[in-house]
């Protein structure tokens, strides 16, 4: 099975704390930490997996700047048998639809049976997917939390829905699925194994090569764009406990007792 | 002009989501006097049972009926709004594991705007709608114009906009099923088979009073040890987020959120859980909420009663000292 899974260089959210740069017109990028999308390292881990199942290959792209290389050597670290760096000056300010359009270009260069997103990324649009699929025509399945090869043709999918309940699918290959986190336990890579793919070569396609318009990408193919960022008005919020540990363990108590928070 | 703005309700044994009213909130902050219309798919009694219940907040409801739509199949359902939709409509689904599951493909079937998890929506301008998203788990918020001149799918997340509850609509159920069925039920390479059911824990935390949830910020299995305590003095019950279930180090029946557990308690104690909306959808009924984290900027702060900023490996012993301490 040749298994394509699409990757992202984020900001860490749980590693760093996001703060909205002086004019609002970014986040503050400075010392910030980068690392794979969680949930892309969840569709690699699974992609390995089959592949190690069934044969095949899987090769990871991610659509970004020269240092999104990183990330695609760590998920090569990890397993994968190739990567592939999409980038242009023109595909900076694509929108999900723009992401998807050049992701799409790369798989008309190649013949996967299957394709891999993250569920989201940092944006939170989980929206790159469907939409690849969509232009694809191809059958997608959100939330995949159990993916179960019968044959060449086919897969049985679960997607996780409202409750923690599965929805079993058949799914025709090739399809694009989106993949939740916890559908596997992903494997750790450490420095010696990233340093093992430090010569691993990636190649870099760029608009001309995937034969994309510059119109039909970055800002001018974009439906969606964004004004600023900012961090809304607190409104009613949290009262914060302040004082030492002890004064501020010593209130809550008294608080949690008024709650009925101790039995 | 007056706008059409289209609703997908989203339903479940004959009721209605509560999304439903929120779309209507949703749409009239697109415009106040918007033409507002419910899609409905599904079939039989349950069907007719939805339609009649929203008609009275929606001014149209559009109604597909078929036995194979017993169970919503997001990849169909695609194709028959693709057959019905006007061109240039907007249409609203919720950001749940539905919408998210139809809507993407459905913009571009379309070739319209995606508006992906709209929590607010402040209007439109010419063919520029202005809306807020959350970008970074909810950490900083962005104001995005979207082109709606070739039409545009937008996702609500659930619980952002207010349920509309004016009701008073008088809505029409119009059959849309023969407009949506030509050309045959359409034909998708993906095929329901059934719904397998998450397993049954050992605690049931729908029934618990107190819940000490615990998140990420653990950072290791072996600090469990200190929520326990905690949950042991307080005498409550531990719950938790879902990467703590990802990670293996808790079972699925004790994740809170949407894909998780629905709880009620009285009080709910978030340690190192950020709050994200998939894991405040899970907690209803308004509990006393304390949260218990380091960054100041956490979204749990929101809408949690009270707050502490605090490493929790070290402020939770303290505090379950104190606990133990004060009987
Ligand atoms: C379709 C879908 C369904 C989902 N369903 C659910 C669901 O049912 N339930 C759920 O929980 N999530 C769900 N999620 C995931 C959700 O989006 C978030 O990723 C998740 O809730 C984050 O969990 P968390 O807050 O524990 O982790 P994080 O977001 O990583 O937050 C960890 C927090 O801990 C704090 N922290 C770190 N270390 C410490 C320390 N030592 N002391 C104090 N604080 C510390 C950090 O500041 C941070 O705020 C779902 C996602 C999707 C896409
Ligand atoms: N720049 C990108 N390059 C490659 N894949 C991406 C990119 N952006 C998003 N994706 C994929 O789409 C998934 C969902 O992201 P999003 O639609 O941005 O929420 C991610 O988990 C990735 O698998």
């Amino acid at each position: 099975m040749e298994i394509l899974v699409c990757i992202k260089r984020v900001p860490d959210t749980s590693e760093n704390e996001i703060n909205v740069n002086r004019d609002g017109t970014d986040i503050e990028r400075d010392d910030l930490v980068y690392s794979v999308n969680e949930w892309d390292n969840y569709a690699v881990e699974e992609a390995i997996q089959i592949r190690d199942r069934v044969c095949g290959s899987v090769t990871v792209v991610t659509v970004g700047d020269e240092e999104t290389e990183e990330v695609v050597r760590r998920e090569m670290a990890m397993g994968a048998d190739k990567g592939v760096l999409l980038s242009d000056e023109v595909f900076k300010n694509s929108d999900g639809r723009g992401i998807a359009g050049i992701i799409k270009a790369e798989v008309k260069k190649g013949k996967y049976d299957l394709i891999l997103t993250g569920a989201q990324a940092d944006d939170g649009a989980g929206q790159v997917g469907g939409m690849l699929a969509a232009m694809l025509d191809w059958p997608y399945a959100s939330l995949a939390t159990l993916i179960e090869v019968t044959d060449d043709k086919k897969i049985k999918v679960g997607r996780e829905i409202e409750g923690g309940n599965l929805e079993m699918l058949e799914i025709d290959l090739p399809c694009v699925l989106s993949i939740q986190t916890g559908i596997n336990e992903p494997r750790y890579v450490g420095i010696r194994g990233i340093r093992k793919t430090a010569s691993a070569e990636i190649p870099v396609h760029g608009a001309g090569d995937l034969g994309l318009s510059p119109e039909s990408v970055g800002k001018s193919g974009s439906k969606i764009k964004q004004l600023d960022y900012f961090v809304p008005d607190a409104g009613e919020g949290a009262e914060i406990l302040e004082g030492s540990v002890d004064e501020i363990a010593e209130k809550l108590v008294e608080l949690l007792k008024a709650r009925g928070g101790i039995k | 002009m007056v706008r059409q703005v289209f609703a997908y309700i989203v339903h479940k044994e004959g009721v209605a989501d509560d999304t439903a009213l929120e779309m209507v909130a949703a749409a009239k902050r697109i415009d106040s006097d918007a033409s507002i219309t419910a899609i409905v798919a599904g079939t039989g009694a349950d069907l007719n049972v939805v339609c009649n219940e929203i008609a009275s907040s929606y001014q149209e409801v559009w109604k597909i009926d078929s036995e194979a739509l017993s169970y919503p199949n997001a990849e169909a359902i695609r194709t028959l709004l693709v057959r019905i939709l006007p061109k240039e409509g907007l249409i609203i689904a919720p950001h749940d594991t539905f919408g998210m599951d139809l809507a993407p493909g459905l913009s571009i079937k379309l070739d319209a705007a995606y508006l992906p998890d709209a929590v607010d929506i402040e209007g439109v301008d010419e063919n520029r709608l202005k809306a807020v998203r959350q970008e970074y788990s909810g950490q900083v918020s962005t104001h995005v114009v979207c082109d709606i001149s070739g039409g545009a799918v937008i996702t609500a997340r659930p619980g952002s906009f207010k349920a509309d509850e004016s009701k008073g609509a008088g809505g029409q159920v119009v059959d849309k099923t023969a407009e949506a069925l030509e050309g045959g039920f359409p034909e998708t390479g993906r095929r329901f088979i059934e719904v397998a059911e998450a397993e049954v824990g050992d605690v049931d935390i729908t029934k618990s009073d107190i819940l000490v949830s615990v998140g990420r910020g653990i950072e290791d299995e072996d600090n469990l040890e200190i929520v326990y305590d905690l949950a042991r003095a307080m005498g409550g019950d531990v719950a938790c987020s879902r990467p703590v279930v990802d990670a293996r180090w808790l079972e699925k029946s004790r994740q809170v959120g949407t894909s998780g557990k629905t709880v009620k308690p009285k009080v709910y104690m978030a340690l190192g859980i950020s709050g994200s909306f998939q894991h405040q959808g899970g907690i209803k009924g308004s509990p006393f909420m304390v949260a218990i984290n380091k960054n100041p900027k956490a979204p749990i702060f929101q809408a949690a009663d009270v707050g502490v900023v605090a490493d929790i490996l070290d402020f939770v012993p303290e505090l379950t000292d104190k606990i133990n301490g004060s009987r």
